[in-house]
């Protein structure tokens, strides 16, 4: 077990990206220090660590920095490996190759389409992101049915890197209902990844790490202040 | 398992780079294959079985399931021919989860100005498109000055490696092409020294697309989109 000055976060609150390796750290049972950043006012921290993005969330272990989330759950799950604690990638390659697929789709996709929902300067914007959001989400939803074999989670019985990678995203979808009473995931539409959702949001290992949506509304408020015009 | 045994099929078309970086890995691991070159303009019926989301080349199918994605398909095979030929991704976590990290940074942030200065007609946009490009391999060419490796993490070519890869081939073309440099050796030696060492590596020096008919293609993406600009 890693001890707090070995390991630190750089995160938002408000980022899917963060939020998905709290949740990683979380399930391996590891402590670390958070460190909040304004994205809107970059530290010298988050610059010094990564020089590239300057974005975060960034990862640093004894003082060595990991970025890009996916690769930062990967990393988490290769050094507290093994165990008692579960692991988030599968053990067969396939199944890996498969859960690394959606994760980056999830990433390249729905993501932009989403976010577009959030910063749309018009309705006919607004509406086409949400068309957008939904087509991806109809494919997810296929993904569902493939990967859990008719389990709880894309992982199986437990969370696993897939339902992380998606997951993290859910508090969004919550946030974008309330701000402009859109429904992403519906359970006409797609009844699986409704159900998952909420057996995701009791998972033992996330619960305490999804923000109040009130914060993203806050954060999505900003955002449009800087980017819609 | 004889891993030699298994069928291995490569759906791909002769001009994808992201096909290549896959024919390369599976070079390095010494796996025999079927190719299936494909009609991106009358896609096969394989191919869309195979690959309904993105109807997209390469595929890997390894007996009979398909994987898609070339940096998820190059993972897939490090991971299945495990302790055969090279190693692509690194034993430590640190330089495994680096190795993700600078695989990204290709597609995210190299590869888009280097294709915005290819298909934009001279002057101040196309200029402004060079200079950005000259920003993001200036990165690389730090990362790999400091590294002071042969390839990116090693002796050996590897994930990043060949996540840039067909650039060395590429950027030579556009540079005659447009007739402007863009990778010069004084102002970027270490990957200068690469691109050559690249393209003489076992597993690339033999698998590398026709280059007369590869430049008639880019010949005429050029000037399809200076024209339609």
């Amino acid at each position: 077990m890693a001890r707090e000055g070995d390991l630190k976060l750089l995160g938002l609150v408000v980022s899917p990206f963060v939020v998905r390796v709290r949740m990683a750290l979380s399930m391996k049972g590891v402590s670390y220090e958070y460190i909040e950043q304004d994205v809107f006012n970059k530290s010298e921290l988050l610059i010094r660590y990564n020089p590239v993005h300057k974005k975060v969330p960034v990862l640093i272990h004894h003082g060595k920095p990991i970025c890009e989330s996916l690769a930062i759950v990967e990393y988490v799950d290769e050094v507290w490996g093994g165990g008692a604690p579960p692991s988030i990638l599968p053990a067969d390659p396939y199944e890996r190759a498969t859960a690394r697929f959606w994760a980056t789709y999830v990433d390249d996709k729905l993501f932009p389409a989403w976010i577009g929902v959030m910063k749309a300067a018009t309705e006919e914007e607004k509406a086409e992101k949400v068309s957008q959001t939904l087509a991806v989400l109809l494919h997810l939803e296929e993904a569902f049915a493939k990967c859990s074999n008719g389990k709880a989670f894309f992982g199986g019985d437990s969370v696993g890197y897939l339902d992380l990678a998606l997951g993290c995203n859910l508090f969004w979808f919550e946030t974008l209902r309330e701000m402009f009473d859109v429904e992403l995931i519906d359970e006409g539409r797609t009844p699986l990844l409704a159900s998952w959702a909420q057996r995701f949001g009791e998972a033992a290992a996330v619960k305490d790490l999804v923000p109040n949506v009130d914060k993203a509304v806050e954060h999505a408020k900003k955002m449009r202040r800087v980017f819609v015009h | 398992m004889d891993h030699q045994q298994e069928k291995v099929q490569l759906f791909g078309m002769w001009a994808s780079p992201y096909v290549y970086k896959v024919k390369w890995a599976l070079s390095i691991k010494g796996v025999e294959y079927e190719y299936v070159e494909e009609d991106l303009w009358n896609k096969s019926r394989q191919l869309l079985k195979h690959n309904p989301v993105h109807k997209k080349v390469p595929v890997l199918v390894y007996n009979g399931k398909p994987v898609a994605e070339s940096d998820v398909i190059v993972q897939f095979i490090d991971d299945v021919w495990k302790g055969h030929g090279g190693r692509i991704l690194p034993e430590e976590p640190h330089e495994r989860a680096m190795a993700r990290f600078w695989a990204r940074f290709v597609p995210d942030k190299l590869s888009p100005p280097i294709w915005k200065w290819f298909t934009t007609a001279g002057g101040e946009e196309q200029d402004a498109a060079h200079d950005a490009a000259m920003e993001q391999l200036r990165v690389l060419e730090e990362e790999l000055a400091h590294g002071g490796n042969e390839f990116f993490a090693g002796d050996s070519v590897g994930l990043v490696d060949l996540s840039l890869g067909a650039l060395a081939y590429v950027i030579p073309m556009y540079e005659e092409i447009i007739g402007e440099r863009l990778v010069i050796e004084e102002r970027f030696p270490s990957l200068y020294a690469w691109m050559g060492r690249f393209l003489a590596a076992p597993p690339v020096k033999d698998h590398l697309p026709p280059m007369e008919e590869l430049k008639l293609r880019f010949r005429a993406i050029r000037e399809y989109f200076v024209k339609n600009a």
